[in-house]
């Protein structure tokens, strides 16, 4: 299991959803790829289930974490070379035609 | 004949994204800057066909992606690793947070704690397949069926992909966590039975 039922956890009748299916879907919900009755069943567990709440703010802020660390800048001998390189491609083709 | 005005007005803008995930491929800048020249000329030379209102993000991205693997991989001449270890779900959670209620600091400072440096060197340590899936949903944000378009796979294996590479990379950035002394080995909490 994903972890320890704590209060407001692990109960509920047999439509709920319980810890292991949350975790199981966590990546789904977080990527905006569930159906909304399936996302609507997940951010009901994520109300009332601290741990797996938490769980899911952790992986929320990761992927901040993750595409934000991940940014180049582009170097302007690039910019150049591509814009070249176009103007290059354009002209060849235009002595084709 | 391409407009090269209109290519440029809505092609160059996606550079940098661009740049970013071709350095994360080739992990190196040289074959990276090569990357993208040769994918904005095939894009260049392809822009007739390019159908207005689709997204050219998607589409400049294919043509990345498509390039990487039919020209850089390929000139590897080395077998790609084309599987990564099994990790279990929430892998860096269950080691970094305290489990005990007492609050997100300790984790917070952990992830906060990651440089620029670490985390592209955790995508970089992915196979292929795993590393382009994570780059193209957790740097660039396109969705599953995006994902399965530029790089033609079925929906179902870019899921795959994609959950397996992030729990991977789970680890890998554990790994840097635990080198700088700021976690231990094993879960931090119960929690991970």
């Amino acid at each position: 299991m994903a972890h320890e039922g704590r209060d407001g956890c692990g109960g509920g009748s047999a439509f709920d959803v319980d810890c292991d299916e949350a975790v199981r879907q966590l990546y789904h919900f977080l990527d905006g790829e569930l159906t909304e009755e399936r996302r609507r069943e997940i951010a009901t567990h994520l109300d009332d289930c601290g741990p797996c709440a938490d769980a899911a703010g952790f992986e929320a802020e990761l992927r901040v974490v993750i595409s934000s660390r991940c940014k180049d800048r582009v170097p302007d001998s690039l910019i150049q070379r591509v814009a070249a390189a176009i103007a290059a491609e354009e002209d060849r083709q235009r002595s084709r035609s | 004949m391409a407009d090269r005005a209109e290519f440029a007005e809505l092609a160059m803008e996606h550079m940098p994204a661009l740049y970013t995930a071709a350095l994360r491929m080739t992990r190196n800048v040289a074959d990276a800057e090569d990357l993208v020249q040769e994918t904005y000329l095939k894009a260049y030379r392809g822009f007739g066909s390019f159908q207005e209102g689709t997204n050219l993000k998607a589409w400049l991205y294919r043509i990345l992606t498509n390039t990487y693997i039919n020209t850089y991989r390929a000139a590897k001449r080395r077998p790609e690793v084309s599987d990564v270890e099994d990790v279990e779900d929430l892998y860096l959670y269950h080691r970094l947070a305290p489990g005990d209620g007492s609050g997100r600091s300790a984790e917070e400072e952990v992830l906060e704690g990651f440089t620029d440096d670490e985390v592209k060197a955790a995508i970089e340590s992915l196979p292929d397949v795993f590393r382009i899936a994570v780059l193209l949903a957790d740097v660039e944000g396109f969705s599953y069926k995006e994902i399965a378009d530029i790089t033609d796979v079925p929906i179902g294996t870019v899921m795959s992909r994609i959950h397996r590479g992030r729990r991977a990379l789970q680890k890998a950035l554990h790994q840097f966590a635990q080198a700088r002394g700021l976690v231990g080995a094993g879960p931090a909490s119960p929690r991970s039975s």
